[in-house]
C-alpha cells in the first residue's frame, strides 16, 4: 500500500464489487429504454456516475492506468457521428432526416421499435462518456490552477 | 391524500431546503440542503407519474452534488464581505424588476388550464398512435426519439460543444504553464 491516493480501503473493496453492477444497470436501463422508464440519458448518466465512483475511490493515477482516455474520447465522438449517420440513412431510405427505417417488430419485445434502441444505445454511449470526461477534465484543470498559486 | 396536497407539501419542503441553503454558514451543508430542492423535485416528478423525468432528475442531482462538493470543498469560499452600497442599489433593482414582471404575468397564469387537465391535442394523438407507429411500448421514447428526434440531436450536440470547451480551455492552460503533461 504504498500509493495514498483514493479513499480508505474498505471504499475500495467495495467499489470493486459494486461498479460492474453500476454498470450492468446501466446498460440495462439503456438497452430497456423503449420499454420501460429511462432510456439512452438516465442510463448514461449511471454509467458516468459508475466511472466517477472509480475515480473518487482509487484517484487520478489509477484511472490513467484502468482507462484509455482517448479511445473514450473517440468512442464519444463516433456515437455522435453514427447518431447522424443513422438519421442521414433515414433521409435516404424514407425521406425523413432520423426517420424510423427498420421494421417496428411486436410491442413489448426486446427487439422491436426499429432505430429507437440503436439511438438509445448511442446517446447513452455518449452521455456515458462524456459527462464523465467532463469531470476528468475538470479535475485536470483544477490541479494546474492549483500548482500556479 | 389528493395528489395536490403532496405536492404542496413537496413544495414546502424545497421552499424550506433552498432557504437553508442560503443561510447555512457550513459550505458542505449548504450543497446538501441544494441537494434536498433537486431531490425532491424527483419524488415529485415520481408524484405526477413521469418516472422517466425523476430518474435522469435523480441522476443529475447526484452528479451535480458531486462536481460542487468536488470543486468547492477545498476552496475558501467562506469568506463573508459586506456587500458595497452599488451591490445593495444592483439588486434592488432586480427584485423589483422580478416582482413587477411577476405581478404583470399573472393573468398569464389565468390563462393556463387547470392542474391535471392540459390541452391534449397533440399529447392524444401520441397516446392513441404512439404505439402502433413508433412499435415503442415506452411513449416518452416514442418521443424524443422518433417524433422529436431533431430535439435530441441538438441536446446530443450540447453535451459535444461543453466537452470541447473544457477540453480547449485546459490545453490553453496547458500551453500559458508549459508544463509537458499528456492531455488527450
Amino acid at each position: 500500500m504504498k500509493s495514498q491516493e483514493g479513499m480508505t480501503i474498505i471504499v475500495k473493496t467495495v467499489t470493486r464489487i459494486s461498479v460492474w453492477l453500476i454498470f450492468v444497470y446501466g446498460i440495462y436501463i439503456i438497452f430497456h429504454g423503449h420499454l420501460t422508464p429511462g432510456g439512452g440519458f438516465g442510463g448514461g448518466v449511471i454509467i458516468a456516475l459508475g466511472f466517477l465512483n472509480v475515480f473518487l475511490a482509487y484517484g487520478k493515477e489509477y484511472i490513467k492506468k484502468w482507462l484509455n482516455i482517448g479511445l473514450l474520447h473517440d468512442l464519444e465522438a463516433t456515437s455522435a457521428i453514427l447518431f447522424v449517420g443513422i438519421g442521414i440513412i433515414g433521409i435516404a431510405m424514407t425521406g425523413g432526416f432520423l426517420a424510423n427505417f427498420l421494421s417496428k417488430g411486436t410491442l413489448f419485445r426486446l427487439f422491436s421499435a426499429g432505430t429507437i434502441p440503436l439511438l438509445n444505445i448511442l446517446i447513452g454511449a455518449k452521455v456515458g462518456v462524456a459527462l464523465f470526461l467532463v469531470v476528468w477534465s475538470l479535475s485536470l484543470f483544477h490541479i494546474d490552477e492549483g500548482g500556479e498559486q | 391524500m389528493p395528489i395536490e396536497t403532496w405536492l404542496i407539501f413537496i413544495l414546502g419542503f424545497m421552499i424550506v431546503g433552498s432557504i437553508m441553503a442560503l443561510e447555512i454558514k457550513d459550505l458542505l451543508s449548504s450543497i446538501i440542503a441544494i441537494g434536498i430542492v433537486g431531490l425532491a423535485l424527483s419524488v415529485a416528478f415520481l408524484f405526477l407519474q413521469a418516472p422517466d423525468l425523476a430518474i435522469v432528475q435523480f441522476l443529475f442531482e447526484i452528479f451535480a452534488i458531486i462536481i460542487l462538493i468536488l470543486a468547492f470543498l477545498k476552496k475558501e469560499y467562506h469568506k463573508k464581505d459586506d456587500p458595497s452600497n452599488t451591490n445593495k442599489i444592483l439588486t434592488l433593482v432586480t427584485v423589483i424588476t422580478l416582482g413587477a414582471i411577476l405581478f404583470f404575468s399573472i393573468d398569464v397564469f389565468k390563462a393556463l388550464p387547470a392542474f391535471g387537465e392540459p390541452y391534449m391535442n397533440t399529447a392524444k394523438y401520441y397516446l392513441e398512435n404512439g404505439a402502433t407507429e413508433t412499435g415503442s411500448a415506452n411513449l416518452v421514447s416514442a418521443i424524443i426519439l422518433d417524433y422529436r428526434a431533431y430535439d435530441t440531436l441538438g441536446e446530443v450536440t450540447v453535451l459535444f460543444t461543453a466537452i470541447l470547451g473544457a477540453l480547449t480551455i485546459i490545453r490553453i492552460k496547458k500551453k500559458s504553464s508549459g508544463t509537458e503533461e499528456d492531455v488527450v
